[in-house]
């Protein structure tokens, strides 16, 4: 953060010399050459690029309107792929239960890390937070299929350490991803162990870059913890709350690995998401347009919510 | 002493915070080293003897020998590509001015927000008409395009900050762009480079949607998908699966373990992406 702000100032205070380094550069000596290098730097990627996102993308809205199994020629049928999605229970489910994961991956594991970060900072900053930032930080570098093995194994009623745990206790073994009742919070809270770390992270990050006369000054003038808290924390963690927010909304919004990997959409669906009825649709059932329009509706939540994410970032700025 | 009490404190509840975080996985690493037998009796404490069997049958038996080498060949084309296309196009947005920059930057980003998700439909069809399904191709040339799309974002930001007089000093030295780039601008992108080239280690390393679904072949399986077919099959073994997970995330635990600063920085700043 702080080292985002000096290099704002410092594009702030040399624009005009920056433009005419890049006049001269254009227009000297074998100017006419140049002109045209950028284009050659980009030729590649941009290549690359469009071959294997920007045009898939767009077949993938192309494919929304169509009616194909994957083999025959495809039929245009116009907006009945939406149409069937919005009449389809098992979709409306999946999109519920993405919201679901939307407060398991969001606001579970924010609300933690912020009380967290204002509970261990009350009295100025910690020292030593070296090894638990790296610590805290390890479930963001697991594979997700890895992360879903073991937590499958640590949910199983037969061996599984939970239920080992709870056993000590005299509690009966529970089926929690077996049971309609508690596989979806059971896969959500692996989502909110994975997420806290790096909330916690960025926020103990932030709070070290919080001017402390603020507080003092907020001390002079009365004021509690809660309205320290409120008038000098949160505001002051605004940009690392918003990272945090939409990196983990768009994380709950694609999830896929996790699900794949520990119920498969069961039982019964009550744990399918969008991302899985995309695979499920394509590559299982073969309604290949139905797929495409899915896939088209989780595209665009995600484009809405990372352009509202952009718009706070250059606030901040 | 209430301020004493309190930094105790602190340290007793992230202590707390991080056993949680930590717990699941040594318990795997405890477990990929205890017979069947062993872990029904003790699933909490110290192996009694400690089983190395259970990575070379994992190895062996399982085939992670195999996916490991499936993962190996498609990660380091992935990373060198992705490092070299990405410093192209970021030194193209960030150290010149030209028609249509503002524009094509942003469809580039397009390419950080779109999950795969968003693409594996028509993905496994151009692949199919390419003939490179089920080929190593089929899981690098994807995966080069959407790092390329953060990578292009991660370097524009490293050569807009580059000072214009660093450059200018090798132009007035007769230097060309291209010269300028090789010679003087790259040794300086080495640290930004190298947290690019981990972040995209680790992404493709980890990647499960896109090779599921365009390799079939148990010869191009890479080791996320391959984990996920074994527990289908050997779910009662929880010890060898222990075994294969970790085998799974050794190679990015142990950058981790090396380089965890660069990782923390990496993906707070580029987390837009993840």
């Amino acid at each position: 953060m702080a080292a985002s702000d000096t290099d704002v100032e410092r594009r702030r205070e040399a624009p005009s010399r920056r433009r005419t380094t890049r006049d001269r550069r254009s227009s000297g000596p074998g100017g006419v050459g140049r002109r045209w290098l950028p284009y050659g730097l980009l030729a590649v990627p941009l290549a690359v690029y469009a071959t294997f996102v920007l045009y898939p993308l767009a077949t993938t809205v192309r494919l929304s309107f169509y009616e194909w199994d994957g083999l025959t020629t495809p039929t245009f049928n116009g907006l009945t792929n939406y149409l069937d999605l919005v009449r389809d229970d098992t979709f409306i489910g999946a999109l519920v239960h993405n919201g679901a994961f939307l407060i398991f991956y969001t606001v579970v594991p924010v609300a933690l890390a912020l009380l967290l970060t204002v509970l261990l900072t009350q009295e100025g900053t910690v020292r030593g937070l070296g090894v638990y930032r790296v610590g805290l930080f390890v479930p963001q570098v697991m594979p997700m299929v890895v992360v879903g093995v073991v937590w499958r194994w640590m949910y199983s009623p037969v061996d599984g350490a939970i239920n080992e745990l709870l056993g000590l206790v005299g509690v009966d073994p529970i089926p929690f991803l077996g049971d309609a009742s508690t596989a979806l919070p059971a896969v959500g809270l692996v989502a909110s162990w994975v997420q806290y770390g790096f909330a916690m992270v960025l926020f103990m990050a932030g709070v070290q870059s919080i001017d402390r006369t603020l507080y003092d000054a907020a001390s002079v003038d009365g004021a509690g913890q809660w309205a320290k808290f409120r008038y000098v924390t949160l505001p002051g963690l605004r940009g690392p709350i918003v990272v945090a927010t939409t990196v983990s909304m768009i994380a709950a919004l694609r999830v896929f690995d996790l699900v794949f990997v520990m119920t498969r959409g069961g039982p019964a669906r009550r744990t399918t998401v969008v991302a899985f009825e995309i695979y499920q649709r394509a590559f299982q059932l073969r309604e290949v347009g139905g797929a495409a329009a899915a896939a088209t509706v989780l595209v665009v939540l995600i484009l809405v919510l990372s352009r509202f994410v952009l718009r706070f970032q250059e606030e901040d700025a | 002493m209430s301020r004493t009490l309190q930094r105790h404190g602190s340290h007793i509840v992230l202590s707390g915070m991080m056993l949680i975080a930590l717990f699941p996985l040594i318990l795997m690493w405890l477990t990929a080293f205890k017979s069947t037998g062993e872990l029904a009796t003790n699933p909490f404490g110290l192996p009694a003897q400690w089983q190395f069997s259970n990575f070379s049958e994992a190895w062996i038996q399982g085939s992670f020998g195999v996916y490991v080498r499936s993962s190996v060949i498609v990660v380091v084309p992935v990373v060198l590509l992705a490092g070299i296309l990405s410093t192209l196009a970021g030194y193209a947005f960030g150290s010149f001015r030209f028609r249509g920059r503002e524009a094509l930057f942003l469809i580039m980003l397009i390419g950080i927000m779109v999950p795969a998700e968003g693409i594996i439909v028509p993905l496994y069809y151009v692949m199919d008409g390419f003939g490179l399904l089920n080929t190593y191709w089929a899981l690098i040339l994807p995966q080069v395009a959407l790092s390329t799309s953060f990578g292009a974002f991660w370097m524009r930001q490293f050569f807009a900050d580059v000072p214009d007089d660093l450059s200018d000093a090798a132009a007035v030295d007769g230097a060309g762009p291209l010269r300028t780039l090789w010679s003087v601008l790259l040794p300086l992108a080495r640290p930004a480079l190298g947290t690019l080239a981990l972040l995209i280690f680790m992404w493709t390393w980890n990647e499960f949607l896109l090779a599921l679904v365009l390799v079939q072949d148990e010869a191009v399986r890479t080791v996320p998908v391959g984990l996920s077919f074994f527990q289908g099959q050997y779910s009662a073994q929880v010890p060898l699966l222990a075994a294969a997970a970790t085998i799974v995330s050794l190679p990015v635990l142990v950058l981790y373990a090396l380089l965890h600063r660069k990782f923390i920085a990496g993906l707070a700043a580029g987390s837009v992406k993840a």
